[in-house]
């Protein structure tokens, strides 16, 4: 894969990455210590265009930014390169992508 | 001896590798001298306990880059590290380089470091000849300037040898490779500035940099290796985004 195109998409989702995990961060406190239950975060959330589309950028991001720099880190901590590197990497990307976006289908999809 | 006269009595303990991969750290007792610096215990041992002790050296006054070692852990140019300046009581612990393999000693090879050189598309290619006019370079112009803060590396592999990245991917072309191609992407008078610049990016390039910024801070003469590197790495995106040379 390209070196620059990856270096830029790490940064970019970077950028992204740091209003999404403070908002979500503050989300998690504020839920918690306000002592919303569960049902009362579904109600809010459910059907809502704007916590799905909050959430599916951030698994978004987060399977571009932490696919690219767990390749990083194999290529620094084992022998993978080449087509095997670049294998590994797009299936964490998938994992990361599937695992997310079932996350965010659990808590904004209406059943 | 006349070196004799200027010591007073007290005596240094150091510790040298010999041996290749495979070797010890042998101690040695040096008398100690006023502005001593770690190349005169080397080459005291040398001289007066061990005739078949392994070295690099030739300038003696930080120059030439020959005389880089490991000393108590850091890379150092050790005709320039005076002893009295390392701090700790311990021993003078006097190894190769790292990051290299090691030839006898504390004689490293740098075939692989300056292979990279090569590899980082750091031989200057002319684009005129002696009968065309000097070109003119404004002297505080961006790219001169750029040139300028990366143009006195004296080779010693220092860098070289305080990088983890180096350590970790055998492929990676390092910091004096890449702050060499930077000077060289600056030069307006380069003729292959976009080759120099495909072949500094990627795993074994200027991304792979942490910048970590060991090179910057171990750097004998200065150098910023980490500045530069991150000028490839901007060049690069420039390029990548249809977006010339600033």
């Amino acid at each position: 894969m390209n070196g620059g195109l990856l270096f830029l998409l790490q940064r970019a989702t970077a950028l992204l990455l740091a209003p999404l995990v403070v908002v979500h961060l503050g989300l998690i406190l504020y839920a918690t210590q306000g002592g919303l239950s569960a049902a009362e975060i579904l109600a809010r959330t459910r059907g809502s265009l704007l916590w799905g589309g909050f959430y599916g950028l951030f698994v978004l991001a987060v399977a571009v930014h932490g696919a690219i720099g767990l390749r990083a880190i194999l290529g620094e901590w084992t022998r993978l390169r080449g087509r095997t590197l670049e294998a590994v990497t797009l299936a964490v990307a998938f994992l990361l992508l599937a695992l997310g976006f079932r996350a965010v289908r659990a808590v904004v999809g209406v059943p | 001896m006349a070196d004799a006269a200027v010591g007073d009595g007290r005596m240094l303990d150091v510790r040298i590798w010999r041996g290749r991969e495979q070797g010890e750290l042998v101690p040695y007792r040096v008398p100690a001298r006023a502005n001593q610096t770690v190349l005169d215990v080397v080459s005291w041992v040398q001289r007066h306990l061990a005739p078949d002790l392994a070295y690099r050296f030739a300038c003696r006054v930080g120059v030439c880059g020959s005389c880089a070692m490991t000393v108590n852990g850091r890379p150092r140019w050790t005709c320039r590290t005076h002893v009295g300046r390392l701090a700790g009581e311990g021993p003078l612990v006097i190894e190769p380089l790292r990051n290299l393999p090691r030839i006898r000693d504390l004689v490293c090879d740098l075939d692989p470091f300056l292979e990279r050189w090569q590899r980082a598309g750091g031989r200057f290619v002319a684009t005129s000849t002696r009968r065309d006019p000097l070109p003119r370079i404004t002297p505080d112009s961006r790219s001169r300037r750029a040139v300028d803060a990366g143009i006195e590396c004296i080779n010693c592999a220092v860098c070289h040898a305080a990088c983890d990245v180096v350590a970790w991917r055998p492929e990676y072309l390092g910091p004096a490779p890449l702050n060499r191609a930077w000077t060289l992407v600056n030069d307006i008078r380069h003729g292959a500035r976009e080759e120099t610049l495909d072949r500094v990016g990627g795993d074994a390039g200027c991304h792979a940099c942490h910048s970590q910024t060991s090179c910057s801070e171990f750097c004998p003469v200065g150098i910023a290796p980490t500045a530069a590197i991150a000028g490839l790495k901007r060049s690069l995106l420039r390029r990548l985004l249809g977006r010339g040379a600033p």
